[in-house]
């Protein structure tokens, strides 16, 4: 489970995320969504602790990410940021592989090549194991960088936005996978998301930030609604019933 | 998940760019061997500075050569495997210990002891001796606190865009040798006189004292850093990366700068300050054999073994004019370094 007691984090005179005291108890996909500079990401980062909190604590079963030991988060957490900038020339395979560094310390064995193979079938990446990163395009690089963070085989993954750079099919195929990790492997994804239609379909629960605060917490029957989007967002938004999902309109 | 994932990729754009990379693409795919032959030659190159044409009286010249490959092999590895981890944990292939202007805060440091306590001291350092060493060991202690507390400020601090890194070093580098020349001006002339002469002691003139302590002291970085190859790799990857992974970035990247600054204090006590020459071995060994560390390492300093001992050789017995070495080395690593910031504008 991932607490988070009083979390504060402040930018210079911006408070970005602001005393939030938050549960994560529930298994499955938990999406975060909110308007732009809600402290989403800031969120994650601080849970992840690659941010150091200005107050409060984020604890990831009972363990407070400050003061325990990164190699031992390492096993149980793995978090993905937006930005992939590599200075390194590093093939797929590598950087999956690296995945694996926080159980095999950089000698991996058989169990870790397995997992690296494993992890590269399901995300279809098997074409472009050799290829090295700086051919590949965003949106392939991305599902690479995915990929080691599966490869980590944490029980707790965190992805900042990492629908960024796909088109319609790979977004999908993205949250597919993220849904059969937490349905077939127990995982227990957060993810940060842009678009609450994704949100809204295959999440199983999502908070929503506003102005580094938590405004809504809930299964998406109960966040995806006119009156809560209404708010976080400040545009007209219309809620529809798809297909047995709820999708929301606010295109104006 | 399935076939419909493998995004389609303008053809084009793939094909350029495997063109761009094919050369180095086959070379690193044996990385191994090639760091291999590049050691090997490496020693050949040593054993033929040695041995190649000895004179009549060889047990003078014998020692002689064998302290100037001494120091040659350990200038070129401090400053190659300096270099190379200095990149990783900067995430670039364009900055440098020396254009950081971590050998001019040596030469501060120099100048400021005999500043202070008297061209006395640094005789005894140039002349060997217990208190040299010591005064050695002194002057790497002040070097490591002041890199330590420098690179936590430029590199740890809020994150920085390489290109404000690289000015501020280049300004923090001019600032350090302007303080370093008013304090020469304001020496005596005979304490200036030995301390110019232990800035600029070339590769044939190296006491052996200092020798001695700086292959331990180089010996024993490079055996620890060694052991942590796997950890550099996954720093390489980035700071949020490597936390990810279960690296304690600020920790590492601390460590990794005192290693960083006593290969420098070694080099720079050695033979003075050399900005360029890390940048051109580095890069070599990147395009060579990758970035995995466990081969970059030792492929970075069997190049620089072999540029230093061979340029040496050439210099000594070729071309006939003793020193200057350092000079032709850097015009390379500068022309080296002006492309790869030309070619990174591009980008």
């Amino acid at each position: 489970m991932i607490t988070t007691d009083s979390l504060t984090k402040r930018y210079g005179p911006s408070t970005v995320v602001d005393e939030v005291t938050l549960e994560l108890a529930r298994p499955g996909v938990t999406a975060l969504i909110g308007p732009n500079g809600a402290g989403k990401s800031t969120l994650l980062s601080l849970v992840g602790r690659l941010a150091d909190a200005d107050g409060g604590a984020a604890l990831v079963d009972g363990m407070d990410v400050a003061t325990t030991r990164s190699r031992d988060l390492a096993k149980r957490m793995a978090i993905l940021r937006q930005e992939h900038h590599l200075e390194a020339r590093l093939s797929v395979r590598d950087l999956v592989g690296f995945g694996r560094f926080p159980h095999s310390r950089g000698r991996p064995g058989p169990e870790d090549e397995a997992v690296v193979a494993d992890v590269l079938t399901r995300l279809s990446l098997d074409d472009l194991a050799d290829r090295y990163l700086d051919e590949l395009s965003g949106g392939q690089r991305q599902r690479a960088f995915i990929a080691m963070a599966l490869a980590q085989d944490t029980e707790y993954l965190l992805l900042d936005e990492p629908l960024n750079n796909l088109d319609l099919a790979h977004a999908v195929a993205i949250m597919r996978l993220l849904r059969t990790a937490a349905d077939e492997l127990g995982k227990r994804v957060v993810v940060v998301l842009h678009d609450i239609n994704f949100a809204s379909r295959w999440s199983d629960e999502i908070v929503a930030l506003a102005d580094g605060r938590v405004v809504a917490q809930g299964p998406p029957a109960e966040v995806i609604r006119p009156e809560v989007l209404e708010d976080l967002y400040g545009v007209p938004v219309s809620v529809h019933e798809v297909d047995g999902h709820r999708v929301a309109v606010y295109y104006g | 998940m399935s076939a419909d994932l493998a995004a389609p990729t303008p053809t084009r754009r793939r094909r350029r760019k495997k063109q761009d990379a094919g050369g180095a693409r086959a070379a690193a795919r044996r990385p191994g061997l090639i760091t291999g032959v590049a050691l090997t030659v490496a020693v050949l190159a040593c054993a033929g500075f040695v041995l190649v044409d000895l004179p009549g009286a060889w047990e003078y010249a014998l020692r002689l050569r064998l302290r100037t490959v001494a120091a040659l092999v350990l200038v070129a590895v401090a400053v190659a495997v300096s270099t190379v981890l200095f990149q990783t944990v900067t995430a670039n292939r364009i900055l440098t210990p020396g254009l950081m202007g971590f050998d001019a805060l040596y030469l501060l440091v120099q100048t400021a002891v005999v500043f202070f306590a008297g061209a006395g001291a640094l005789g005894g350092a140039a002349g060997g001796g217990i208190a040299g060493s010591l005064l050695w060991l002194v002057e790497v202690g002040v070097m490591v606190v002041l890199i330590t507390a420098l690179s936590r400020w430029l590199l740890l601090g809020a994150r920085r865009d390489l290109q404000i890194v690289v000015l501020v070093g280049v300004v923090v580098g001019t600032l350090l040798r302007s303080v370093t020349t008013i304090l020469q001006r304001m020496l005596d002339p005979a304490s200036f006189a030995v301390l110019q002469d232990s800035f600029f002691a070339s590769f044939g003139t190296v006491e052996e004292d200092l020798l001695t302590i700086s292959a331990v002291v180089v010996l024993a970085t490079l055996a620890v850093l060694l052991a942590f190859r796997h950890v550099f790799d996954v720093l390489a990857l980035g700071r949020e990366a490597a936390t990810s992974l279960g690296v304690d970035h600020r920790r590492a990247v601390l460590w990794v700068m005192v290693a960083v600054a006593v290969l420098v204090s070694v080099s720079t006590a050695l033979v003075g300050p050399i900005t360029f020459f890390g940048l051109l071995v580095a890069n070599l060994a990147y395009v060579a054999v990758g970035h995995a560390h466990r081969w970059s390492i030792p492929a970075a300093s069997a190049f620089a073994v072999i540029t230093l001992v061979v340029g040496q050789w050439l210099l000594d017995r070729v071309f006939d004019f003793g020193t200057g070495l350092s000079i032709i080395i850097e015009l390379g690593g500068g022309v080296l370094f002006l492309a790869l910031l030309l070619g990174r504008a591009r980008l």
